[in-house]
């Protein structure tokens, strides 16, 4: 039962009701819903990161031990005994206890054994086919498939590679989405409505049917087989960025602007000194999130850098690595951690920023 | 407001123009001079090659005898309806949408339900790792997933056969691909989940203390009040999926190393589309394979535009 006091009657909640019905106070049944909902949340978080376990220890794996069922990279652990390597077996003992030891002389129904911790007890006898013991392991990790990795994937060119078309892509996406922002958000320009309608639908326009000619013209410049056509379109805007910038910019009171033309500002002024200053979250947003499409983007660097593996990026590069490595798993997963370890490292530094500016810009009132 | 809201808006609204003064006129320049860039890159990358690819579907245009090259008519296409491998495109296409849809739409309700329920703790940590595989590089993703669904080594069939089922040899089998590439492709749903999030933080919490008063359930609750208020970003989630979908093209591309294999299970629209124009160098039939596929995910933009008005809440009622 509850005590009420009259304060606590006068606003009545459906809360106290069904805690009078359970028997449970507020605070604890709190407490088992917490406890509850993490749990849910942490077996979904299990799986949903599962993957990177097993990306982790199949790169520190031989590929013999891929084929033992366990775990962790480990193998079939052994001991020295008198100058000669003995296999290790986990021996179910008499008193219940189970411990790893070495297999001295096997027989068929007894056979004799040496504990690898305490040589000095000498050998113990036991009783049982030995056939049926499971081999004991031991750790054993692969740190030099990382170094292998490295060094056949090239990992040094693709990380140049793909970071200076990134970063190139992040510069012009920056001034150009930054400029055609600021126009929508702030200028009285003719037909503007129908003006931003067409940027936004570009968003759903499938890419393939301006591919081709692009490319026709690409190659007709020569550029073809080079990191421009990877570049100078992000020099000309994209929707997404551009609404993205446009959406935080009308959140920046007008008077601040008129403040600054009344002292004599010019529009370009006006931009660089009252608007930018104040839209860090939202830049943040839009430079990771291009290095994002940078990192990732495959199509584009497949069809223009085919014939140029010395600059191909990350994404192309490593399915190269894959097309010659598809037998080696264990190199395929150390490439992959070596290739997501930027971009994700990049998100823990800036994600308070990133999420702010993304969430904000995007769905936010 | 998301940018389809936004699109959906102006539309309503309609477009009038203003009467300008002189000074409004010199604003307009200015404003004129900033979004330029978009104007021209505009023109350069996005209409005037459209125009040009429609003019070359009519074309035989084939980028290693760039100069002989003739009109020929409807003969591309005609071929559309005689080209075996088109077929297995869309019905590969048309098959993973039905698919993988669905779980494009609701994980990410799901998964925003669970990080922004009151009673979780480590709210923060929960919804940063969810978030973070959206960073993942997709090749790093794809490589990491077909390990994961390897039929014997995989960790996906040995969960599996700890509980006795014996799992499926997933990405040789032309069933179980469409289910391995929703596998892959869940890792991305990070950006959809985050929206979602938002959104429903965003709903006002009398709203639910009116609906507690009146004794409703959780599941009435999420049923009457937040799926309701969050349709905006569902639609817009709707939406990019749906393009998403047509553009489908680097994970069948990696994980067969574009074979299409097996049979022609993973021979996705935009794989067909790659393999005509940029492997048989075959522009021509190429560009009318690109203006077939804008035909069709134009389509289906439209009507999922259009059936906006009959779910999709709009704040303040109707515009008109």
């Amino acid at each position: 039962m509850t005590t009420t006091t009259p304060a606590d009657a006068a606003q009545v909640t459906p809360q106290p009701v069904v805690a009078q019905r359970t028997g449970l106070s507020k605070k604890s049944r709190d407490r088992i819903a917490a406890i509850l909902v993490t749990l849910l949340a942490l077996l979904m978080m299990v799986f949903w990161l599962s993957p990177f376990a097993y990306m982790l220890t199949t790169s520190l794996k031989t590929l013999e031990q891929m084929q033992n069922p366990r775990i962790l990279p480990e193998s079939p652990a052994t001991f020295e005994y008198d100058g000669k390597t003995y296999d290790v077996y986990a021996v179910p003992m008499p008193d219940g206890e189970v411990r790893d030891l070495a297999l001295v002389k096997p027989g068929r129904e007894s056979s004799q054994f040496i504990d690898p911790d305490n040589v000095e007890a000498g050998l113990i006898d036991w009783e049982g086919r030995w056939r049926q013991l499971t081999p004991a392991y031991s750790l054993d990790f692969q740190w030099q498939n990382y170094t292998e990795a490295f060094r056949e994937v090239e990992f040094p060119r693709l990380f140049r590679n793909t970071a200076a078309i990134a970063l190139f892509g992040i510069i012009g996406t920056l001034i150009s989405c930054t400029l055609v922002a600021y126009g929508f958000a702030r200028f009285p320009i003719p037909y503007k409505n129908i003006l931003f309608l067409i940027l936004i639908a570009t968003i759903v326009l499938p890419r393939q049917v301006t591919l081709i000619p692009t490319y026709i013209i690409f190659q007709r410049l020569g550029w073809v087989g080079t990191w421009l056509p990877l570049i100078v379109p992000h020099f000309f805007a994209n929707a997404f960025n551009v609404f993205l910038l446009r959406q935080y910019f009308l959140t920046i009171p007008k008077e601040m602007d008129e403040a600054a033309y009344i002292d004599g500002a010019s529009p370009p002024r006006v931009l660089w000194s009252i608007i930018l200053p104040q839209a860090w979250p939202v830049i943040i947003a839009v430079a990771v999130s291009h290095m994002i499409f940078a990192w990732n983007d495959y199509f584009e660097p497949l069809i223009y850098l085919r014939s140029r593996p010395d600059l191909q990026p990350i994404s192309v590069g490593v399915q190269e690595f894959n097309f010659l490595y598809g037998t080696r798993p264990d190199l395929l997963q150390a490439v992959s951690l070596l290739a997501l370890f930027v971009p994700v490292l990049v998100f823990f530094l800036a994600q308070r920023y990133f999420m702010q500016g993304v969430v904000f810009s995007g769905v936010d009132k | 407001m998301t940018v389809f809201d936004e699109a959906r808006s102006i539309s309503i609204r309609g477009t009038r123009r203003e009467k300008m003064g002189p000074l409004a006129r010199k604003q307009a320049w200015w404003g004129i001079l900033f979004i330029s860039p978009w104007l021209i890159g505009f023109l350069l990358f996005t209409l005037i090659p459209m125009l040009a690819s429609f003019l070359m579907s009519f074309t035989n245009f084939n980028i290693t005898q760039p100069g002989a090259w003739e009109f020929i008519g409807l003969r591309n296409y005609q071929r559309l309806f005689t080209d075996g491998d088109l077929r297995a495109a869309l019905a590969a296409t048309f098959k993973f949408f039905a698919i993988s849809l669905p779980v494009a739409i609701i994980l990410p309700i799901i998964m925003a339900q669970v990080i922004i329920a009151k009673p979780l703790r480590f709210k923060r940590g929960f919804t940063t790792l969810f978030y973070m595989t959206y960073m993942v590089p997709l090749v790093s993703a794809i490589l990491i997933w077909r390990g994961m669904l390897n039929p014997q080594s995989g960790w996906l069939n040995r969960a599996l056969g700890v509980i006795g089922v014996k799992g499926p040899d997933w990405l040789n089998s032309t069933t179980w691909v469409y289910p391995a590439l929703v596998l892959i492709g869940l890792w991305g749903v990070g950006n959809a989940m985050l929206f979602t999030a938002i959104g429903m933080r965003n709903v006002p919490s009398e709203m639910y203390e009116a609906a507690e008063v009146d004794g409703a359930t959780y599941l009435r609750k999420t049923w009457h009040i937040t799926l309701p208020l969050v349709t905006p970003i569902i639609f817009y989630n709707l939406v990019l999926a749906v393009i998403g979908l047509f553009q489908y093209f680097t994970v069948p591309y990696i994980l067969t190393r574009g074979t299409g294999a097996p049979g022609n299970a993973t021979l996705f629209y935009n794989m067909h589309f790659y393999r005509t124009a940029f492997r048989f160098q075959d522009m021509g039939y190429g560009s009318t394979l690109a203006w077939l596929l804008f035909a069709i995910a134009m389509t289906c933009t439209l009507i999922v535009f259009w059936s906006a008005k009959y779910w999709v809440y709009s704040p303040g009622g109707s515009e008109k």
